[in-house]
């Protein structure tokens, strides 16, 4: 059987193989060499990697300035925030300063960093510990975006992350972080342009990214009971978006439903749908759900509302095809909406 | 007269600067150099004499009001005058414009306008020399208006942690745009303490002497490369024209006039013309040379810039990524 390992455990190994090949490449954040290890991705890795590994003052718009100044000096710094929300104290540095270096050097000057953002959901994580703020960063040239949904994803696409001598902004979903998947002991690089066709189906298009994913997978599986074939599609980019893949799944099924893992207005879903417009003249049925366009709240009587989970993909998908399922049937929701699984116990 | 040699070229380095950003100011009107430009004129000496005693290896990071840094440290002036024409042949093919002066070969590796954004991009140049373990040292210059951003306490804070090869110099011109300082900051707030009380040594100086500022930092700089230290540098100066534009705006009358006269009498290039004569270290006839040689190569500057090219439109999508998406 082939070996199986968690999506953090995958984060934590494409980080260690790359600094066993390359010693320019520098680890740093809040927290990195501490006894949780950013949820287990960099645990002890400073134990081996002592000039690599870096924990930081808590000064996120300097350090990654630092990181900035180290990446213009051959070094490859790989930043990470424990939340996405943390992050945002360095959006200067981010926008105004790594995204436009090389173009405003004339091509002179790239920037090799990394920039992991972590998103929480669930467990009362609140208005300023649950945003998917994808779109933000997706929205500036300069930048690249990406939000693997899989552990074997994860670490392909990170290596390649650490390698590309543009910033790239690293998305991981604290809900993917204990899902298991196949993931090769090799070091191996998943391109970072790319979306995947998860499965294949000519029913509908379902085109998704990171957690809202793993949710699509459920309703996917279940409309297959049902004979109605989804076809789903994995972003993983967020910037460049992979439009190719995207347009000829479209053509085929011209039914489509995204289900964006944040809110829909001005959101990835947004684009996505743009896309689909820009470039096929057929008639296409397009609509898209995501998060509630409200700030998250804390009670899970009130958080379990705001995201799209099995139950309203697969209820909105039957709408889209217009067909019909006895409720009997139907999937109920799950009862624990703010547990990524039974295991999790909390607290962050 | 060997002994005369630095100040020769202290003094040849802030004539030549002054009369560069005099024909900036000059032809500003002409309407071809189609960017805002924080000219220098008054605060010169801070960056010359700094930039006099490091090596070529050293680096250096500015910010908006830079052509004097981008100069003193080596950076070519066709590209810089070019780059403020938007040419292709300027030092940022043009797309920087006098806000984003850089010059890799000689180390002249960042400006932004974005008050204070450079210094923490400085401390990580000096990390990365530090992890390389060379002896380069990094220089950032910024103004009394980046000491209230927070990324300026973090920065030192993190240079005095990691004992970093650092000067942080600031060029205390009293004005942000238009608001003084003692509007800004309270008057117990001193820049030079502040660093010392996060752990970076200091000193003030209430004074831009060229000669002055070469001594000191000579020293600073020694100390910084042979004990791996951070440093911080406040030096009162001023600039005598306008915050952004080729004129004064004495008439806006937000600042003193009486202050504006005393700083006009304590201009260095015209102090070290007259010292220089005076102790006959130049001839007026040999200044009258200097003066001329400077106007030449500064006429050939622009001459240069408009006889380069626009870049087309097929550079309008070229390096908003390493490799073309």
């Amino acid at each position: 059987m082939k070996r199986e390992i968690n999506f953090s455990e995958s984060i934590k190994e494409a980080l260690e193989q790359t600094l066993a090949r390359d010693k320019s490449v520098i680890i740093m954040g809040l927290g990195v060499d501490d006894p949780k290890g950013v949820f287990g991705t960099t645990l002890n890795i400073h134990k081996k990697y002592r000039k690599n590994v870096y924990d930081l003052p808590t000064s996120e718009n300097s350090f990654t300035g630092f990181g900035l100044g180290l990446a213009i000096s051959n070094f490859k710094p790989v930043i990470v925030h424990q939340r996405v929300e943390f992050s945002l104290l360095s959006i200067e540095q981010i926008f105004n300063q790594i995204a436009k270096w090389n173009y405003m050097s004339g091509g002179k000057v790239n920037v090799p960093m990394v920039i992991r953002l972590i998103i929480g959901k669930g467990w009362g994580q609140g208005p300023q510990h649950s945003q998917s703020l994808e779109s933000i960063f997706a929205h500036i040239p300069g930048l690249k975006v990406v939000s693997p949904s899989n552990a074997n994803d994860a670490k392909g696409m990170l290596i390649s992350s650490i390698k590309d001598p543009d910033p790239v902004i690293f998305f991981e979903h604290r809900w993917l972080h204990a899902i298991k998947d196949q993931v090769p002991k090799k070091y191996y690089l998943t391109k970072i342009n790319k979306a995947k066709i998860i499965k294949k189906g000519k029913d509908i298009s379902v085109i998704s990214f990171s957690y809202a994913l793993i949710e699509c997978l459920r309703a996917v599986k279940f409309l297959k009971k049902m004979n109605i074939n989804c076809e789903l599609i994995d972003l993983r980019c967020l910037r460049p978006i992979d439009k190719k893949t995207i347009i000829n799944s479209v053509k085929k099924t011209k039914k489509v439903l995204i289900v964006d893992n944040g809110w829909t207005t001005n959101g990835i879903s947004a684009e996505v749908s743009s896309i689909i417009n820009e470039n096929i003249n057929n008639k296409i049925i397009v609509r898209r759900i995501g998060v509630y366009n409200v700030p998250i709240p804390s009670t899970p009587s009130l958080a379990k509302y705001c995201y799209p989970d099995d139950v309203s993909i697969t209820e909105n998908i039957i709408k889209i095809l217009k067909k019909k399922i006895s409720k009997k049937i139907m999937p109920q929701r799950r009862k624990n909406l703010d547990q990524p699984d039974s295991n999790f116990k909390g607290p962050f | 007269m060997n002994k005369y040699n630095y100040l020769k070229k202290l003094h040849y380095k802030i004539l030549r600067i002054r009369k560069i950003e005099l024909e900036i100011s000059k032809r500003y009107s002409e309407q071809k150099m189609r960017c805002p430009v924080h000219l220098s004129i008054g605060q010169e000496s801070v960056p010359v004499s700094i930039c006099e005693n490091l090596k070529k290896t050293d680096e250096i990071v500015t910010a908006h009001r830079s052509h004097a840094h981008y100069l003193a440290k080596g950076g070519n002036l066709k590209k810089m005058i070019a780059e403020l024409h938007g040419k292709i042949t300027g030092c940022a093919l043009g797309r920087g414009g006098s806000m984003h002066l850089i010059d890799n070969s000689v180390n002249v590796n960042a400006a932004v306008p974005i008050v204070g954004s450079t210094i923490p991009i400085g401390v990580g140049k000096a990390w990365a020399n530090k992890l390389k373990k060379n002896n380069n040292i990094v220089v950032i210059f910024f103004g009394d208006g980046a000491t209230e951003e927070g990324v300026f306490l973090e920065s030192l804070d993190f240079a005095a942690l990691h004992k970093l090869k650092v000067l942080f110099v600031c060029e205390n011109n009293k004005y942000s745009v238009y608001s003084r300082l003692d509007k800004r900051q309270n008057s117990n707030r001193k820049i030079y303490r502040i660093a010392n009380s996060i752990g970076v040594k200091s000193l003030k100086l209430k004074d831009h002497d060229l000669l002055n500022v070469y001594k000191k930092s000579k020293n600073i700089i020694n100390k910084i490369r042979t004990n791996d230290m951070p440093f911080l540098l406040e030096v009162d100066t001023y600039r005598l024209l306008e915050h952004c534009g080729p004129n004064d705006d004495d008439e806006l009358f937000y600042r003193p006039k009486k202050e504006i006269i005393n700083w006009k009498k304590n201009c260095q290039v015209e102090k070290y013309n007259k010292f220089l004569l005076r102790n006959r270290i130049l001839t007026k006839k040999r200044l009258l040379e200097i003066n001329e040689n400077i106007f030449k190569e500064i006429d050939n500057a622009f001459e240069f810039s408009y006889k380069s090219k626009f870049p087309g439109k097929e550079y309008v999508y070229k390096h908003v990524y390493k490799k073309d998406l």
